[in-house]
């Protein structure tokens, strides 16, 4: 399979096999209309198999989200053709409005209008805990 | 400005100034009759809590302050709809300082976001009770004089008791401690505070089901409340309820200068023959409750007394 290189734009590397299109919905790509290419289960040495996302435009958007959805990702920015700059995303140390607190008792399910933040509170195990009530992110909200 | 949300929102030392502000109000209560003269306390409780509502206000008035409020959301807007950001909001412009309990957790943080006056976390459902922490560690350094290599035994149900987490974040940070965690399996301390307050910190303890055995060793007992819906059948709970009940005989277990604390209400965890041993401190520590609210309104609102507070033992 054969996709054009890009010339100015992003290609999000290393995404987890089966994340793209999670990260394609939360950096809403579909609302772009430059040339966006989804690469899914691509043969890869690293991780056995990995998604690839190409974006061929410039994308102002903060991108530290990335490493929640899938730490082993890389972002590689490319200008005039060439690679300008590689960048390894971690984990972020707070999310906002990316996962929603699911314990009934916080007070996130009553109170309108504010955001659910959460903060990383144990970087080796990718833990994130509510800053309103503590309650552990789900895993299966990852 | 400054609120109190989390009992780790303040340093040891602020909580050293604090016990020692706490002391000398106790030792020379004239000094601060006038300290809040025009100032307002608002408490809003938006579920009832009839003694640490009543704590605050008897400190505020100590402090010749006044209070206004409300003791159940039912007689607040709160009924009517209002957010707790909006409610704050207002009663920021009527009060210089607010003291809240509400049932959701994290609801004090909300109002911290919004607030023009200091906010006071009294309790946000099960999650933090900084005030009770601050009346916990008071009563400690009044009745043992220091922290530092005391032996502390928290007893009874760990998992869901927000008091037994908050007071071993705030004792984690002093030097020798040593803690016995005394539970039935059920209601072990949960292993993300063991892991972040204890185990990180090299912290020596001990688990235990046997509150007998843990006894001897104590310079402090932390009693709670094993409470019946805790437990998933009847059986459990009824086989499990009497161990962790203190009598006079297990007290003849304990060294001469243990101490018993509860943050109180019990209900027939300690039983009332343990009132009249001079080691239950636990009606002192009620009333330590008052005076370091005191200390923490005056600290908040940035008023000073006198510039000689001596920690009075």
């Amino acid at each position: 399979m054969h996709i054009d290189a890009i010339k100015n734009g992003i290609v999000i590397d290393h995404i987890s096999a089966g994340r793209a299109m999670q990260i394609y919905d939360m950096l809403s790509l579909d609302k772009l209309d430059c040339p966006v290419a989804i690469l899914k289960n691509v043969p890869s040495k690293k991780m056995g198999r990995k998604d690839i996302i190409k974006i061929d435009c410039d994308l102002q958007i903060d991108l530290n989200v990335l490493g929640y959805v899938s730490p082993s990702i890389t972002v590689v920015y490319v200008r005039d053709g060439v690679v300008a700059e590689k960048k390894h995303i971690g984990l972020p140390e707070r999310l906002t409005d990316i996962i929603r607190c699911k314990n009934p008792r916080c007070i996130t399910s009553t109170e309108q209008g504010i955001h659910h933040v959460f903060r990383l509170v144990d970087p080796a195990g990718g833990v994130y805990r509510c800053i309103y009530c503590d309650a552990k992110a789900e895993p299966q909200n990852r | 400005m400054r609120h109190l949300i989390d009992i780790l929102d303040l340093s040891a030392e602020e909580i050293d100034d604090l016990i020692a502000t706490a002391g000398d109000i106790i030792a020379h209560p004239e000094k601060y009759r006038e300290a809040c003269r025009y100032r307002k306390l608002a408490t809003l409780f938006f579920e009832p809590s009839t003694r640490t509502r009543l704590s605050f206000e008897a400190a505020m008035l100590e402090l010749g302050g006044q209070v206004l409020g409300f003791s159940e959301a039912s007689s607040s807007s709160a009924a009517k709809g209002e957010s707790v950001a909006d409610t704050v909001a207002v009663v920021g412009g009527y009060a210089d300082i607010i003291a809240m309990r509400h049932p959701k957790e994290g609801a004090p943080l909300v109002a911290a976001t919004r607030s023009e006056v200091p906010i006071i976390n009294a309790g946000d459902g099960g999650h933090f009770h900084p005030t009770q922490t601050l009346t916990d560690l008071f009563t400690i350094r009044r009745e043992k004089g220091h922290f530092d290599n005391l032996t502390v035994g928290l007893c009874g149900d760990l998992k869901f008791g927000r008091t037994v987490h908050s007071l071993i974040a705030a004792l984690s940070r002093y030097s020798g401690i040593r803690f016995v965690l005394i539970s039935p399996e059920e209601l072990k301390l949960p292993s993300y505070v063991k892991e972040a307050y204890i185990k990180q910190k090299h912290i020596p303890y001990e688990q235990t089901v046997s509150l007998e055995k843990a006894l001897p060793s104590l310079d402090v007992l932390y009693m709670t409340r094993v409470q019946r819906e805790r437990f998933f059948n009847e059986e459990d709970y009824l086989r499990l309820r009497d161990s962790y009940i203190l009598t006079p005989e297990k007290m003849r277990l304990a060294r001469p200068d243990m101490i018993v604390l509860h943050p109180l209400p019990r209900v027939n965890e300690i039983s009332t023959e343990v009132d009249s041993d001079p080691r239950a401190a636990y009606f002192r520590q009620a009333k330590n409750g008052k005076y370091i609210r005191m200390a923490l309104i005056l600290m908040l609102l940035g008023i000073r007394v006198g510039e000689e507070q001596t920690y009075a033992h």
